[in-house]
């Protein structure tokens, strides 16, 4: 091509399909039941494998005797994955898994199966440090300006403590996979978040080249930062399979197993102090912050989150080893547990100042990095305020309501990067005007085959039905994980480059029909005209140009570290939350829960704002309701379930009201992911708006009415 | 052990040979293929394995295949004809009442049994209705609207969603 094309998005006011509510393009598959999730794989030869885990928290397998499940009629195959000797370092490791012709086979071979243990010590609460011994690693004091000497300027101080505890993935569609194993050649299906790397991970545990392993996913049933490797029960599916002389074998986890082992979110505790002026400034900042991420430690939450650039800092973290199943990226990782801490206690210092909290975030906005957002916020927080009826409703904190039932509210804030991952794209038009999309992405049901589609038949100028679209494949040019809210930009910039330099090729085969030169021909309406009106061909009279039956074939490529103009980084939003508490049952109850959120140019919005409110509910849900409970005395979960691991359902969640915040300035910035940023500021907001109603700080989320009464009637939580 | 040989599953007459006491969910997903129908938790806590019982939702996951032989069964798949799409799956679709689409049939199945025995529910009664499913990518206030707008419009036609 002589000239490097332009890619640029076209301009707002032009667009014909991108920035339209299109109806999610599988959901006809979804709604009809029809959609065939890893799960639904189905064929007569096909084999269900079941684990035996270990019900110790910290143990060592003396003992595995898989004889009485390799008697057992309708065995195919059994996997020591934990032989004698290996140390179990949490409940739910996986120690044996059988493959049988049903999965009730399976399940009862497995069970049979006799496994010792040498019982050794645990820990499992990380929530008292004073109990945590020789599992605290500290990592180190870090300081900023003088502390010390702010602290006793300060003419206001506010000290709290805080925490946010474990919480599951418990995407409703498990862990597991089906794999194939015949011969040099390994057919997997997975229920991944990563369908291209799939192969290149699972491949050096298996000695098998990258090249022979197929890997097909066309829906998931949820991911949330859980699902992006083949895990261990990938490779054993793999061996079971193998030692069945190549049948496929479904491995899935149970739910029960899946709580435990399938990936959680680390937990975040701290003790902060607060220091500034009477007109709400800040100028210190003091905390002393733990948390757990399972065995290797971990959880690390940037504090103080956004309102980084206090001039004195004191901070102090340390990592907690506890004998429960590894964390997992879990939407936003650290950022939840980091919002959570920093805006209880800029709330905190608010009521200590008998400060408006608002005026408080927005007095501060000086401190807020980076420094290009602050107008963002700064405008955001009017906004929220506005749609929540902030200067109506709010009152001093613990003056509100006279009776049992307290109305109050609070404020949390969220940043979040985005970007876009590495993609390929593959467009493809046929002579016959038929058009091809092919990506080697997933959907996880954020919209992404609607997005690309949308993408491609904009710059075709098209209708979305004319555009055929194939993802879920690693023979697919590559995409990489759907994690750190990075598909949207990685897809929408290949494809559009793809299209862009798929469409040059298509006026080079017409422009000569036209009369004119390609670089004056554009796509419109189902024509390639000659720009600003004039001569034109419908789009199948210009396909037809391409001749003999052939095809235009043209790739373009999203590279991350060098993204163009397209997309950017960067998303901001403030997120209000209004609540009532009853102080006689300890119930909070969610009235309105307002987000104002930006993320550049959007391609669907109705698809955008589902994301929000998904966003949103996920947060009330760890705000009011789930939390990993662990059994001292026998290091096991006492909540592995559905029943206990209680998850906000149709009735818990209140009015939602999202405001995206399309300003023409966001709009130009390009396309910004969406996964993440909303879900970060939940627990700050509902914390904040408890403690604003009931007049004193719950300090651990969840808002369940044991912890509210306990608060309430000064008892320790 | 009673073993179950036909069951009567979306208007049709289906063979096979199960034993009774296994579980509706296992047997519609491994035996009869019908793979619509959801295991989210396996205990009564998701509804994502709803299924019609004449007419009735029922959590197949706790429903043993003995006690519904000889009843009507209607799994999401045998909701509207091959290719077609039941209002309540119609206004599911336009209200973007889904993300990843696990809880998706379980939803539609109780909003269609809501609907049968509350044609203009409020949204007090969506919620008591709907209590039970779980939907964990958070399409709660679309499945809201999904449900009032297949209402609407069944009012609109006179007929039942
Ligand atoms: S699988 Fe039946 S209620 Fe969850
Ligand atoms: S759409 Fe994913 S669980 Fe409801």
């Amino acid at each position: 091509m002589a000239n490097t094309p332009d890619y640029s998005w076209p301009p707002m006011e032009t667009r014909q399909v991108m920035g339209q509510n299109i109806k999610r393009l599988d959901g006809p598959q979804k709604s009809a039941g029809r959609a065939k999730y890893t799960s639904d794989f189905t064929r007569k030869d096909l084999l269900f494998a079941a684990y035996q885990t270990s019900p110790y928290a910290h143990a060592r397998v003396t003992k595995v005797d898989t004889t009485p499940a390799e008697r057992m009629p309708g065995v195919k195959a059994v996997q020591v994955v934990s032989p004698a000797g290996t140390e179990v370092q949490w409940e739910g490791t996986e120690i044996v898994a059988v493959a049988a012709v049903t999965e009730e086979i399976a399940t009862e071979a497995v069970g049979k199966i006799k496994v010792e243990y040498e019982v050794l010590p645990h820990l499992v609460r990380e929530d008292d440090l004073t109990k945590a011994g020789t599992h605290v690693k500290a990592a180190g004091e870090k300081t900023v300006g003088d502390p010390e000497q702010a602290f006793q300027q300060a003419e206001v101080t506010s000290d709290g403590h805080y925490g946010i505890p474990v919480v599951t993935h418990c995407c409703l569609e498990t862990h597991g996979q089906v794999i194939e194993w015949r011969g040099d050649h390994v057919n997997c299906w997975p229920s991944t978040q990563d369908v291209t790397r799939y192969a290149g991970t699972l491949a050096p545990n298996l000695k098998v080249p990258v090249a022979n392993i197929d890997v097909r996913m066309d829906y998931v049933g949820g991911g949330f930062g859980s699902k992006f490797a083949p895990d261990s029960w990938g490779e054993v599916c793999a061996r079971l399979s193998q030692k069945a002389g190549g049948a496929p074998v479904k491995l899935f986890l149970d739910r029960a197993t899946e709580q435990l082992i399938a990936g959680n979110r680390p937990s975040a505790y701290a003790k902060i102090k607060l220091g500034g002026k009477k007109d709400g400034t800040i100028t210190a900042w003091q905390s002393e912050s733990w948390a757990t991420g399972g065995v290797t430690g971990g959880g690390s939450p940037p504090l103080p989150y956004i309102i980084a650039n206090i001039p004195n800092q004191r901070q102090n973290h340390s990592a907690v080893s506890v004998n429960c199943g590894p964390q997992r990226a879990w939407r936003a990782p650290n950022n939840q547990q980091a919002s959570y801490l920093t805006c209880c206690a800029i709330e905190d210092f608010a009521a200590k100042a008998a400060l408006d909290p608002l005026e408080v975030f927005k007095t501060n906005l000086n401190l807020y990095a980076p420094e290009a957002r602050r107008a963002t916020y700064a405008w955001q927080l009017d906004k929220a305020a506005e749609l929540a009826e902030w200067k109506q409703l709010w009152k001093l904190r613990g003056q509100g309501s006279k009776g049992a039932v307290k109305r109050g509210l609070g404020i949390g804030f969220n940043a979040w990067a985005g970007m876009g991952h590495n993609s390929q794209c593959r467009a493809i038009i046929h002579a016959d005007g038929s058009v091809e999309i092919e990506i080697g992405t997933q959907d996880l049901g954020t919209g992404t085959r609607t997005i690309i589609t949308q993408v491609a038949a904009e710059t075709f100028g098209l209708p979305v039905g004319a555009v055929g679209l194939t993802i879920g494949s690693n023979q697919l040019p590559p995409d990489s994980a759907s994690g750190g809210s990075t598909t949207v930009g990685g897809v929408s910039a290949s494809t559009r480059k793809a299209s862009v330099n798929a469409l040059a090729k298509l006026y080079e085969a017409a422009a000569p029909a036209l009369g004119v030169e390609p670089a004056q021909l554009e796509a419109r309406g189902g024509k390639i005209q000659v720009k600003g009106g004039g001569k034109s061909l419908t789009w199948a009279e210009a396909c037809r140009k391409i001749g003999g039956g052939g095809s235009i074939s043209e790739t373009g490529a999203n590279d991350s570290r060098n993204p163009g103009g397209l997309i950017a980084a960067g998303a901001s939003g403030i997120q209000i939350a209004d609540v009532s508490v009853d102080t006689e049952t300890g119930v909070v109850k969610v009235n309105r829960y307002v987000a104002v959120q930006d993320c550049g140019l959007i391609i669907n919005p109705r698809l955008a704002e589902s994301q929000v409110y998904g966003a949103i509910i996920m947060g009330i849900s760890t705000a009011l309701f789930e939390q990993r409970v662990m059994d001292e005395q026998t290091g096991r979960m006492l909540n592995a379930d559905m029943e206990f691991y209680k998850l906000a359902g149709i009735s818990d969640i209140g009015d939602i009201v999202v405001h995206m915040d399309i300003r023409p300035e966001n709009d130009k910035r390009g396309v910004i992911g969406l996964g993440e940023p909303p879900a970060i500021a939940i627990c700050a907001a509902i914390g904040n708006a408890v403690a604003n109603a009931i007049g004193v700080r719950v300090p651990r989320i969840p808002m369940t009415p044991d912890h509210v009464l306990d608060t309430l009637d000064g008892r320790a939580v | 052990m009673a073993r179950i040989t036909e069951l009567e599953v979306n208007g049709t007459r289906r063979h096979l040979d199960a034993d009774s006491d296994r579980t509706l969910l296992s047997v519609l997903r491994d035996d009869l293929s019908l793979t619509g129908v959801k295991y989210g938790c396996g205990e009564g806590q998701c509804a994502a394995c709803t299924v019609l019982v004449d007419g009735a939702p029922a959590k197949s996951c706790l429903t043993k295949v003995g006690t519904v032989a000889g009843k009507r069964i209607v799994t999401i798949e045998g909701l509207a004809p091959a290719e077609t799409l039941h209002p309540v799956q119609e206004a599911f679709l336009e209200a973007d009442a889904m993300q990843c689409g696990w809880c998706t049939p379980g939803m539609i199945l109780g909003a269609v049994a809501l609907l049968a025995s509350s044609p203009n529910p409020t949204d007090a009664e969506i919620a008591t209705g709907l209590n039970g499913h779980i939907c964990r990518c958070g399409t709660y206030p679309r499945i809201v609207r999904a449900i009032r707008l297949a209402a609407k419009r069944a009012a609109k036609k006179g007929v039942h969603a």
